[in-house]
């Protein structure tokens, strides 16, 4: 299933959030349950099948994560739920010191903000060169996999922060 | 999703944490992550003359099993040399922990830091 042609949109990691979410309204409507409530038992089957799917995609497209694995599973390579293992020391490093760091800060609720925008800023660098990736035809999917993973660890990281932020908030 | 008391034990109580310079020639150094649910693990060896490790520490940053299996693994390695510590297989961690499978992966991170490790060492002492 390509949720790219299905929300008749370009087949890019930078997407128009604006074009997505008005296709998927149009979708929606088209499909709804609420449409076919006079229609035949299989048509209505056929629309809630199309209405859980435009559903799937909507979630896959929406979050750049979700949605290069789309992308990378449309050149060929499936890496969600996988259990491969990552080992790249440098990058896994900075990761350790960044979670040691939040620990330090848990408490300075400036400090966790200020860390937060260092790391949307990352996030927004890793996304640059992920969309230059899948760009280029040429590209090894082993490579733009690498990257994805990446994601991962970073986005994990980020949600910590705004948890960490939520529970100050609460006292 | 209830965890066997084994990793509560580990969890409460974690074994070895903490870690060596990791420029010193004697000690190997394994980092590993697991993308699914963003989990790094540091594994850090001890080795002594006859390649034998002395002490290991770990830092883990990731959920219950992955601490767990990462603090019995530090116990585990000491005493064995290294070629016997990488014939440690995720499975005997996850029975030994009991833990289900959706974190058999905390259990194959384990593995793979400790092969890290060794990795790390030979290349050091290559």
């Amino acid at each position: 299933m390509n949720y790219f042609s299905l929300f008749n949109l370009p087949e890019t990691l930078t997407l128009d959030t604006h074009a997505l979410a008005s296709s998927y309204q149009t979708l929606q409507k088209l499909t709804h349950p609420d449409k076919f409530a006079t229609a035949s038992a299989q048509e209505q089957r056929i629309a809630m099948q199309k209405n859980a799917q435009v559903n799937d995609g909507y979630s896959v497209l929406k979050h750049p994560l979700s949605r290069a694995q789309h992308l990378l599973s449309l050149r060929g390579l499936v890496i969600d739920h996988e259990q491969h293992t990552l080992g790249d020391p440098e990058f896994l490093m900075q990761q350790m010191e960044w979670r040691e760091t939040l620990e330090e800060i848990s408490s300075d609720e400036a400090a966790l903000e200020e860390m937060q925008t260092e790391i949307q800023a990352n996030i927004k660098d890793k996304l640059t060169g992920l969309a230059s990736l899948f760009e280029d035809e040429q590209s090894n999917n082993e490579d733009i996999a690498n990257e994805i993973r990446k994601l991962t660890f970073i986005y994990k990281f980020s949600a910590q922060i705004d948890a960490q932020l939520d529970k100050l908030d609460d006292f | 999703m209830a965890y066997s008391e084994k990793v509560i034990d580990h969890y409460e109580n974690p074994r070895n944490v903490g870690g060596f310079d990791k420029n010193d020639p004697t000690v190997a150094t394994g980092m590993v992550g697991a993308p699914a649910c963003g989990d790094v693990m540091k594994l850090q060896l001890k080795v002594g003359e006859n390649g034998v490790i002395e002490d290991a520490k770990f830092k883990t940053y990731g959920c219950g099993s992955a601490i767990a299996s990462s603090s019995l693994v530090t116990e585990w390695v000491k005493g064995k040399t290294l070629d016997e510590a990488t014939t440690i297989k995720n499975t005997d961690i996850a029975e030994e922990l009991a833990l289900p499978p959706v974190k058999i992966h905390c259990s194959i991170l384990a593995e793979d830091a400790i092969k890290a490790a060794v990795a790390d060492y030979k290349k050091k002492n290559a």
